[in-house]
Formats: C-alpha cells, structure tokens, sequence
C-alpha cells in the first residue's frame, strides 16, 4: 500500500457493468514528507474520499476486494482514509 | 487504472481460445496532461470502444481476466470503461 493524496476525478459514463456506482478519483502517491513520487494513477474509492484528501491505496485485484461479491476488474483502490502521520 | 488512448485494431485469428470473440485494441498509454507516456499496449476491450476515443485501462492480469468472464484468460491488459471527462483539481 502507499500514501497518495486525491488531485481530481474521472467520469466514465460506457463502462464494464460491474463498475457501475463506482467513483473513480485520480490520486498522486506521496513521499512520507509529503512530496509527489512517481505518476498519478486512477483508483477506485469505495470509503467516499474527496480531492485534497490524504489516502492509503492497494495495487491488484485486491483493489476489488471492498465491492465484494462484486468483482469489478480494477487494479487500483483506496483503502484508507488517513487521518495523520508522524515519522520518528 | 491507468489512462489511453485506442489507436487502433487488432486481428489475430491465430490466439489462445479464450481470446475467441474478444476484440484486441491498441492503447497508448497517456500521462495526464495528454502526452503519450510508453509502448502502446494491447488490451481486451469490454466496453466497445472505438479509434480515438479514451479510455480507462486495467494493467493486471487478474482484473482484466475478469472482463473476459473467463477463467484463465491469458491478459495482462483491458480497457474498462469510455472517458467522459478527467479533472484535475490540484
């Protein structure tokens, strides 16, 4: 999993019927001090993030896992909603 | 998931039998300013997607598996939905 921070959305309206009612939000992982690393990626979002939010996101089919006993075909999810962190 | 653009068409006739009636297009993939970013890939299409439309690409093999609705499937890459709008806040 890594941290990302939500930078925006993405509408699909002619989409696999399985990912219908799912919102898709774009995320750019984050260093632990916060700075961009690597490229933004498309998730899934099934906890209701919204953009500035700090998340934590899974790559894989276990990004379906949380519609289950849907399984849409998605390789990425957040999974979390972060409240904070601190580094030692 | 990843963002592309369908370039173009595929024909095999010659594949792996789980790609039987399975449309294969050619993606290239695209950063999110619109500028391509690496090879094009080629990806299952679920979705009907045509020439110059964009579009949301899975890159894992379980996942695109799945818009096969077939076990098994040999894939590594799908197109899962047509894009209407990106927007980036931030």
């Amino acid at each position: 999993m890594q941290l990302a921070r939500v930078i925006g959305d993405v509408v699909v309206s002619r989409k696999d019927e399985s990912l219908e009612g799912i919102t898709l939000l774009i995320v750019q992982p984050l260093t632990p001090d916060r700075q961009p690393v690597g490229r933004p990626l498309v998730v899934v979002d099934p906890l209701g993030a919204g953009v500035g939010e700090e998340v934590f996101f899974v790559r894989g089919k276990e990004a379906s896992f949380p519609f289950h006993p849907m399984q849409p075909p998605v390789d990425a999810g957040i999974v979390g909603i972060i409240d904070h962190w601190d580094l030692g | 998931m990843q963002i592309g653009r369908v370039v173009g068409t595929v024909v095999s006739t010659h594949k792996h039998k789980t790609f039987e009636g399975a449309t294969l297009l050619l993606v290239q993939p695209l950063h999110i300013d619109d500028t391509p970013r690496g090879a094009a890939v080629l990806a299952v299409d679920g979705v009907g997607a045509g020439v110059d439309e964009k579009v949301l690409i899975v890159l894992e093999g379980r996942a695109a598996g799945e818009t096969l609705g077939k076990k098994g499937a040999p894939v590594d890459a799908a197109i899962i939905g047509i894009i209407d709008t990106v927007t980036v806040r931030e």
